[in-house]
Parts: structure tokens; C-alpha cells; sequence
């Protein structure tokens, strides 16, 4: 009898050494999740097959709770788990081919993941579109991260991006 | 559309009146009956010395069960008529409309008779009424999330009663002594103990509101939570407040008080652990309940309810007690039963849940029309009414403030308006103001005042609470208006903040959460659940792979089960029509989408429907219509669907399928290129191959459509020998003679089907030289209906632990795999 492969909770217990792509897929609130395998693709960049217990850690503290602390250092680095470093999470799960833009063709594929599979591929442009136009402040038909960043300068960044836990 | 509108408007009128034509018969006819009867008897008692008759009416033979079915037919024609008509249903809440329903009743009743013979008595109430709905609660209870905000449920129900108690029970006194309202004849004591039982909310009446307004799963935890548990506060003050009235105030002594105290710790802890171990008796018995499933489900109701009856001979708290039993069996009893079993239990509450409150509100309808419990004191009933508000609004502010410094999730302004305006009185206050001591002079004033009370909270706080709310919603929204960005990204991170809370498997307090996990994975699992949801928990953690294949096997016969072969078979209903009412948006116009956008009433704050008063761009609503119908919903929003009225699929579980399918199918594609041998025999383990050996092959079709051609696969282990290590055997069961179809029926783009497959079927993968993956079915088709069994891949609910909640869910050995034929290896 062997030891069966244990969840990514029990490795994290044991600090275990390597997680590999199948510890995630594993997970099964992650395969009903919309963005599940782009956040897995997170995890592990450049095909990477393994991911060692730091890398994770520094991933997950990207979602740490900012702290307002008046008298931080400005000259310190930025933090880890600023509200610049949170959009740039998520900037990096639309843009797969790294190119520093979200362009139309990302943003509908996202798009598709993200809606049912009722909508049309017309409705699925259109909506593209509009999102696009919305954003796109100079005009280059693609968002950059400056333009995605300006767009949600009104969301509660802190609350929908946060796990208290980590703390 | 509109003359069929107009006649199906006319058909449900007619219905409607013809209905309650019927309804209004039913009682009059009971009690003609009974006088029928009177005058029966006495003809018959003379004409009985003439001989036997052939028929004879003898009413008082079947009274007693007659008029029981009688009114249990009467209130639930009573909730069919009221559905007609869905307009008022969706404006009234059904409880209000069963209420009035009983006044009316009452009021025939009376009329015809002048005695009130139907009352809700207490027995009636707390021995057969009230268990099913508490066990319902129970049963049904997200646990996750009931012990999550534990802390914050308890602080409510009992500081909060506490609190109510007090304040209502010393204003009335500090009032009363005023003498606004007239002389009393009662004393600090009777006041507090109308204080006690009129400050508990309750669990029937806030579940029937709460279930018209779709509020956040969080907030209707806590108030629900809170109904359910401030049954141990009230039993404890109202025992305590009426020994004392009984004694006589100048008898108390002061370790009476101290008495006190101590008993409500021991009613409700000893409520909770008689609970506790009624659970732990049920899980072991259903473990060993293989051989007797028609009866299963019955032990699921008895156990419960000898739990329920046992607390209330102990005089402890009797709702803890069967709420805490529902609460702790449910993950064995859910683990252990077959899935016939686990549906039956389903229906059979919900249909006991739904028959006891329709009754106790038709009930409490009925009991008012008495002229004998009537005292009708205006200044009492007045300031009760605002005492009750007034305070509970005060109360829920502050341990709401109190709260916030400990929570993690802050309860914001609007929950605590619901909270406050949604704690509603209901049957259980007028059945303990009923039980009073009859010599007791103000018990009629009481008992007036407690039903006016019900009454205003149920109907009019019930009616009210639904457009309070929308207008809430409206005025905080019109601050600003949702950018389609922000829409779009923000239910971006809604989803990654649902991911990563899965993947590290922790959502705020954990600690005890992972020792119980712990605990219970090792010793309370191996007790309670059967040797084979054990096993399949832990074995089958191995491969995701598997649990695609599973699953995949799983909804095949399931399909196959339930006839749907439709979707294999023809080709053309393949792509199955996943639209629902609405087609196509784009072309309504723009009052059709602002109507259309006039969905239910949602307490989060993020899924506001946009309703924009000065609209840019007819295109612009559109978009942003669409993206808000059509954006799935993360994980939180949509998994708390409780209700007692309906076992509804939510829509939650087409989402699932939908991203499951997408996703699989991607993850799939993976395998395409990899060669079949080595890649995909290592990785499996045989966890299916006893169970497979064991069933006969009959077994696997069970709508005998496809009894010739079952064909398995099984993918060995080509390297060892290792019994332990065999192939998963999954099958695909095309019949012979549908097997052109089926291909044609498959459209897969991403995989590919090669053309010399007359006989691959029969070819197990090793064997054949393609770099083919035999998906699943699911994963080639778009499916047409989505199995129940479906939902139990990702009941979230179950356990915090991800792949148990996808194990626990899992397959139980009598289920579809039994279509696997004996293991030919």
C-alpha cells in the first residue's frame, strides 16, 4: 500500500517541499471556478512543472491586507502586498502573452470564461468593445496596466482582494 | 402574447374562485358533519332495533383523523390557490396570505357555529408542528457557515433575548406603573415574563420572510442562527419568570436567581449534547443500514425526533437539541445513505417543513377568532409593539458595534436594518403565552397582545421588509454608477479571491476548524460513515484524472438511468440550448431591460442591478444588462440556497457544469498528445475494481436499453502485478446498432475520432497504436439535463476541506458504477 499524494493543506502542514500543477487541478472548487486554471498558471509561470514552498508564500502574501502605515518609509520598497501589486496580479492573469497590454483578443477571452455559454460571440465582442472604449484612455485599442490600474481607482480594492487571515 | 396572457389570466381566476369556493366549503361542511351527526345518531338509535343497515354514517368513528386531514388539505389548497396568482405572491408573503386565509376560516367557522373549535393548541405545536421545521433548519444547515460566525449567532441570541427580555419586560412595568394603561393586575414578575417570551425571535416566521428576500448568505445565517438558538434563553426565562409568578414574588429568594442562571446553562449545553448524541446514534446506524434502504430515511426522522421529544422530557431545550442533531448528522447520514435515501429524506422534510408552517400559520389565523382570549387594552398593545422595535433596533446596533471589533467580515449598516427589522415574532411566543396559568388575571391581555404582535410583525413587517430593503439597495447604489470595468474586474477578483482562499484552504479562524477536520477524518469518520465512503475519501485523492473519469462515468449513467439517452443517440440535440427565457437581450427594448433588470432583491452590494436613470447609449444598458446577467457568479454569492419551500437546483449548478466542462475538456487536451500506455496506467489505482467484481453485470443497464453492448476498458497497469494497482475500469456503453450516431452525435473538435472505428470500441486503449484519450462523455457533449447528482462533485457546504467535500459527495457503493461489469482481468 503506498501513501496516497497528499492535498496542498497537508503539504502545507509539513511544509512540504513541491507542489506540482496536479496539487492544484486537484482542488475541486477550482474547476468550477471561471479564472481556475489561468490562477494555477499564476502559480506556475513559464510552464514551470514544480513550485517550491516560497514562491507560493510570496504569491499568496500578494493578498495580505494592506496596512496603512503612516509612517513607512517612502523610500522603502513598495510592499508586497500593495494595492499596485494586487492589480498587477490580476493584470497578469489577463495578459498571458506578457506584453505589458490586455489587448481585445485577451480581453475576449477572458471575457468567454466569465460568462456563460449562452452569450453569443457577437454580444461577447460587443461587450469587448464597450470594455475596452471605457478604459482605453489613449486610445491604442488596449489596456495597459496604467489604464487598467486609473479604471478601478474607485473599487475597494482592499476588501476584494484580501485575505484577513494572513495577517 | 397578450390574449394568451388574458386567457391564461381568465383560467387562473376561475381557478381561483372556484378554489376558494372549496376552501370555504371544507368547514363549513366539518361542522355541519358534526351536527349531522348529533341527529344521525339519534335516528339511528331509534331505527336500530329494526335491523342491520347496510350503510350507516358514522361520523364520530372517524372524527378526530378527519377533521385533522380535513385542515391539513384545507391550508395546503390553501398555498395552491395562493400561487396562482403570481403577482400577489411575489408582494405578500405566503405566511401573511395563510394568516388572513385562517382569519377567514375562523371567521366562517364561527359564524356558523359560535364556538371556536379549532385552536392551535401548544401540545399540538411543540410535540408535532414544530419539529419538523427545526429539524429542517437543521438538517439543511450550511455548517461551514453556521460555525463560522458562531461566535456572532450566539452573542445575538443570547445577549440579544436577554436584553429584549429585560428592557421590554421593565418598560411595560415602568409604564404600567404610569397607570396610562389602566389598572393591571400584575406585578414586576408578569411583566418580565411577557417580556421573555414576546422578545425571542422566531425561527418559523423569520425562515418564511427571509426566503422572499434573497438576502447574503452570511446575514441570513446570523439571523437564522440566531432564531434557532434563543430557544434555549426563552425556555429558561419563561420556566424560571413562571415558577416564579406561580410562587408568588414575595417567595423568591435570591437563590432562585442564581438557580436561574445555572439552569440556562445546563438547558442549553444539555439541549446541545442531547442533540450531539442523538446525531452520533443515527450516523452509526445508518453505517450499518446497507440491507434496509427502504426504510433509511425513516431513521433519519425517528432518531431526530426521539431527540427532540427526549430534551423535552429532561425539560431541556428540545429545538437545540433536534437543530444540533440535524446539524452534526448530516455529513454522515449524507456520507452513509444511498442517494435514493439522501433524495428521500430531502423531499420528506421539506414537504414536513412546508406542511407544519403552513399549518401553524393558517392555525394562528384561526385561534384569533375566540371572543374568550380577547382584551383588547390599546395603550398595552401600543407600546409593547414599540417597546419590541425600539429596543431590538438599540440591541442589534450594539453588539453590532461590539461585534465589528472582532469580525473579520464587518456587518454594515444594512445588515443591521434587516437584522433589526427582521426579527419577527412568531407561533412559538403564542403558543408559551397560551400555556400561561389560566388563573392568571392579565393571561387574555397577553394572549391579545402577543397575537396582535405575531400578527404586525408577520403581515406587516413581512409585507414591508421586501421594498424597505429595495429601497436601501436603491439609495446606497445612486451613489455611484458601476463602470462596465468595474463590473467585469471586479467579479474578476471576486473569483481569484475565491481561488485563493480554495487553494490555501482557510477562510478566516482555522484553527479549530483544522483540529476538527483532523479529528473527525480520524476517528468520528472511521466510527460513523461506512468502510466505503471511508475508502473512496481516501483513495481516490490520487489523480484528478480520476475524478473526471469518475464523474464522467457517473453522469453517463446517470443519463442512462434516467432514459435521458436522448443525448447520446441523436446528433442533432447535441448542442443543446442552454438558453433560458431571455434569448436575446439586444434588440428589447430599453423599458423591457429595465424591467427585466427588476430581479430579486439582493442585500450584496457588488450584484446591484444598474438601474440608471439617464441612460448614455441604449447600447450601453444593454452591455451592461448583459454582462450583469451573464457573469458568473463567484463561489459566495450563489451556494446558500435555502428554503422551505422548494428543493431547487440552483442555478449555481448549471454554472458549475458549465466552467467543469470547459475546464476538463482544456485539462483533457493535455492528454492528446502524451501516449496512452505508460502516462495513464501508472497514474491510476483501482479503487473501483471489488466494487466492480461484485456487481453482476445486469446490474449496469438499468433501463435495459443497452443490455448487448456494454464494453469495458480497462486500463492496466502494464508494469506490475500489483492487485492493488489495477486499472480504473470505466465503460462506454454505446449500443450496437446506435454506435453510427453516437459518432455523428459527437462533435468534439479536440479530440479526434479516428475513422476506422467500427470496431474501436472493442479495443482497449493500450492496445491501440492512436494517441487517443476515450474522453468521457460529459466531456465531449454539451449535456442536456444536469443530473442532481451533479451538485454533489463541489457541495461546498460539507467540508472545508476541498477534495473531501468532492469525496464526500461521492460515489456510495450502490450508486451508477455498478453498470461496471465483473472484472474480466
Amino acid at each position: 500500500p503506498f501513501a496516497p499524494l497528499s492535498t496542498i493543506q497537508d503539504k502545507l502542514s509539513r511544509l512540504a517541499l513541491f507542489f506540482s500543477r496536479e496539487d492544484f487541478q486537484r482542488i475541486g472548487e477550482l474547476a468550477v471556478n471561471p479564472l481556475g486554471d489561468r490562477i494555477i498558471n499564476a502559480f506556475f509561470p513559464d510552464d514551470k512543472q514544480s513550485l517550491d514552498f516560497r514562491s507560493f508564500i510570496r504569491i499568496l502574501a500578494c493578498f495580505r491586507p494592506t496596512v496603512k502605515d503612516k509612517y513607512a518609509d517612502p523610500n522603502a520598497a513598495e510592499p508586497i502586498n500593495s494595492r499596485s501589486n494586487k492589480l498587477r496580479f490580476a493584470f497578469q492573469l489577463y495578459d498571458q502573452d506578457r506584453d505589458g497590454i490586455i489587448s481585445r483578443g485577451e480581453l475576449i477571452q477572458v471575457l468567454r470564461m466569465m460568462l456563460e455559454a449562452q452569450v453569443t460571440e457577437d454580444q461577447l465582442e460587443s461587450i469587448t468593445d464597450r470594455t475596452i472604449q471605457e478604459a482605453d484612455l489613449d486610445g491604442d485599442g488596449a489596456i495597459s496596466f496604467e489604464e487598467f490600474r486609473k479604471s478601478l481607482e474607485n473599487i475597494n480594492l482592499e476588501h476584494k482582494m484580501s485575505i484577513r487571515f494572513l495577517q | 402574447e397578450k390574449m394568451g396572457r388574458d386567457r391564461s389570466g381568465c383560467v387562473a381566476r376561475s381557478a381561483l374562485l372556484t378554489a376558494l369556493a372549496l376552501l370555504l366549503c371544507c368547514p363549513v361542511a366539518g361542522n355541519t358533519a358534526e351536527q349531522d351527526s348529533h341527529t344521525e345518531h339519534g335516528d339511528s338509535h331509534g331505527s336500530n332495533d329494526t335491523g342491520f343497515h347496510i350503510v350507516t354514517f358514522r361520523w364520530e368513528h372517524v372524527q378526530a383523523p378527519y377533521v385533522i386531514a380535513l385542515w391539513i388539505l384545507v391550508a395546503s389548497l390553501g398555498k395552491i390557490v395562493f400561487h396562482l396568482s403570481e403577482k400577489v405572491t411575489t408582494v405578500v408573503p405566503e405566511s401573511a396570505l395563510l394568516i388572513v386565509l385562517g382569519l377567514i376560516l375562523g371567521g366562517i367557522v364561527w359564524a356558523a357555529d359560535h364556538t371556536a373549535s379549532f385552536t392551535l393548541t401548544p401540545t399540538v405545536f411543540f410535540f408535532y408542528l414544530l419539529p419538523p421545521i427545526v429539524l429542517d433548519a437543521g438538517y439543511f444547515m450550511p455548517n461551514r457557515h453556521f460555525f463560522g460566525n458562531l461566535g456572532t449567532i450566539l452573542m445575538y441570541a443570547v445577549i440579544g433575548t436577554i436584553w429584549n427580555a429585560a428592557t421590554t419586560g421593565l418598560s411595560l412595568y415602568g409604564v404600567s406603573k404610569t397607570k396610562i394603561m389602566g389598572n393591571l393586575d400584575a406585578g414586576l414578575l408578569e411583566f418580565l415574563l411577557f417580556g421573555s417570551l414576546i422578545a425571542a425571535v422566531d425561527p418559523v416566521a423569520v425562515l418564511a420572510v427571509f426566503e422572499e428576500v434573497h438576502v447574503n448568505e452570511m446575514l441570513f445565517i446570523i439571523v437564522f442562527g440566531e432564531s434557532l438558538l434563543n430557544d434555549a434563553v426563552t425556555v429558561v426565562l419563561y420556566n424560571v419568570f413562571k415558577s416564579f409568578v406561580e410562587v408568588g414574588p414575595e417567595n423568591v429568594e435570591g437563590l432562585d436567581y442564581f438557580k436561574g442562571i445555572v439552569s440556562f446553562f445546563v438547558v442549553s449545553l444539555g439541549g446541545t449534547a442531547v442533540g450531539i448524541i442523538f446525531a452520533f446514534i443515527l450516523s452509526l446506524i445508518t453505517r450499518f443500514t446497507k440491507h434496509v434502504r427502504v426504510i433509511e430515511p425513516g431513521f433519519v426522522f425517528i432518531i431526530s425526533y426521539l431527540s427532540y421529544l427526549t430534551a423535552e422530557m429532561l425539560s431541556l431545550s428540545a429545538i437545540l437539541a433536534i437543530t444540533f442533531c440535524g446539524i452534526c448528522c448530516q455529513k454522515y447520514v449524507k456520507a452513509n445513505l444511498c442517494e435514493q435515501s439522501i433524495t428521500t429524506v430531502r423531499y420528506a422534510m421539506k414537504m414536513l417543513a412546508s406542511g407544519a408552517e403552513t399549518i401553524i400559520f393558517m392555525f394562528l389565523g384561526i385561534s384569533a377568532v375566540n371572543t374568550e382570549i380577547w382584551t383588547w387594552n390599546t395603550a398595552f398593545i401600543l407600546l409593547t409593539l414599540v417597546f419590541i422595535s425600539f429596543y431590538r433596533v438599540i440591541g442589534v446596533v450594539l453588539q453590532t458595534w461590539i461585534l465589528n471589533h472582532y469580525r473579520v467580515v464587518q456587518l454594515e449598516i444594512i445588515d443591521q436594518v434587516v437584522m433589526s427589522y427582521g426579527g419577527l415574532r412568531g407561533a412559538v411566543a403564542f403558543a408559551l403565552v397560551v400555556l400561561l396559568d389560566p388563573k392568571m388575571p392579565v393571561k387574555k391581555l397577553f394572549v391579545s397582545t402577543t397575537i396582535i404582535v405575531v400578527y404586525f410583525t408577520v403581515i406587516i413587517q413581512g409585507l414591508t421588509i421586501k421594498p424597505l430593503v429595495n429601497w436601501l439597495k436603491v439609495k446606497r447604489s445612486q451613489h455611484k454608477e458601476p463602470l462596465l470595468n468595474e463590473k467585469l474586474h471586479g467579479r474578476a477578483f471576486d473569483h481569484i479571491l475565491s481561488a485563493i482562499e480554495d487553494i490555501s484552504g482557510q477562510i478566516g479562524h482555522n484553527y479549530l476548524r483544522d483540529k476538527w477536520t483532523n479529528f473527525d477524518r480520524k476517528y468520528l469518520s472511521k466510527i460513523m460513515m461506512r468502510k466505503s465512503a471511508q475508502i473512496s475519501r481516501d483513495k481516490i485523492l490520487s489523480v484528478f484524472r480520476e475524478l473526471n473519469l469518475k464523474d464522467a462515468i457517473s453522469y453517463v449513467s446517470e443519463g442512462e438511468r434516467k432514459g435521458s439517452l436522448a443525448f447520446i443517440r441523436s446528433s442533432s440535440d447535441v448542442n443543446v440550448d442552454f438558453t433560458g427565457p431571455r434569448h436575446s437581450v439586444v434588440d428589447s427594448s430599453v423599458s423591457a431591460v429595465l424591467r427585466e433588470s427588476t430581479s430579486e432583491v439582493c442585500l450584496d452590494m457588488q450584484a446591484i442591478e444598474n438601474r440608471t436613470k439617464s441612460p448614455k447609449d441604449r447600447e450601453e444598458i444593454v452591455t451592461h444588462h448583459m454582462l450583469q446577467q451573464h457573469l458568473y457568479k463567484p463561489r459566495k454569492r450563489y451556494r446558500l440556497n435555502y428554503s422551505r419551500h422548494k428543493l431547487v437546483r440552483s442555478d449555481g449548478e448549471k454554472q458549475d457544469k458549465e466552467i467543469f466542462q470547459r475546464t476538463m475538456k482544456k485539462r483533457l487536451e493535455h492528454f492528446k498528445p502524451t501516449k496512452l500506455g505508460n502516462n495513464y496506467t501508472t497514474k491510476f489505482r483501482n479503487m473501483k475494481k471489488e466494487r466492480a467484481a461484485k456487481k453482476k453485470h445486469s446490474d449496469a443497464v438499468p433501463n435495459g436499453k443497452l443490455s448487448t453492448h456494454s464494453v469495458a476498458f480497462q486500463v492496466k497497469d502494464s508494469e506490475a502485478e500489483d492487485p492493488s494497482d489495477g486499472g480504473i475500469s470505466f465503460l462506454i456503453t454505446p449500443a450496437s446498432n446506435e454506435s453510427d450516431e453516437i459518432r455523428a452525435g459527437i462533435e468534439n473538435p479536440s479530440f479526434s475520432v479516428e475513422e476506422d472505428q467500427s470496431d474501436f470500441q472493442m479495443i482497449p486503449p493500450w492496445m491501440s497504436n492512436e494517441e487517443t484519450v476515450i474522453p468521457s462523455q460529459r466531456a465531449r457533449l454539451q449535456i442536456p439535463g444536469s443530473p442532481t447528482n451533479f451538485r454533489r462533485l463541489t457541495p461546498l457546504q460539507l467540508s472545508s476541506r476541498s477534495i473531501d467535500s468532492f469525496l464526500l459527495a461521492d460515489i456510495p457503493d450502490e450508486h451508477p458504477l455498478s453498470f461496471l461489469p465483473e472484472s474480466s482481468m
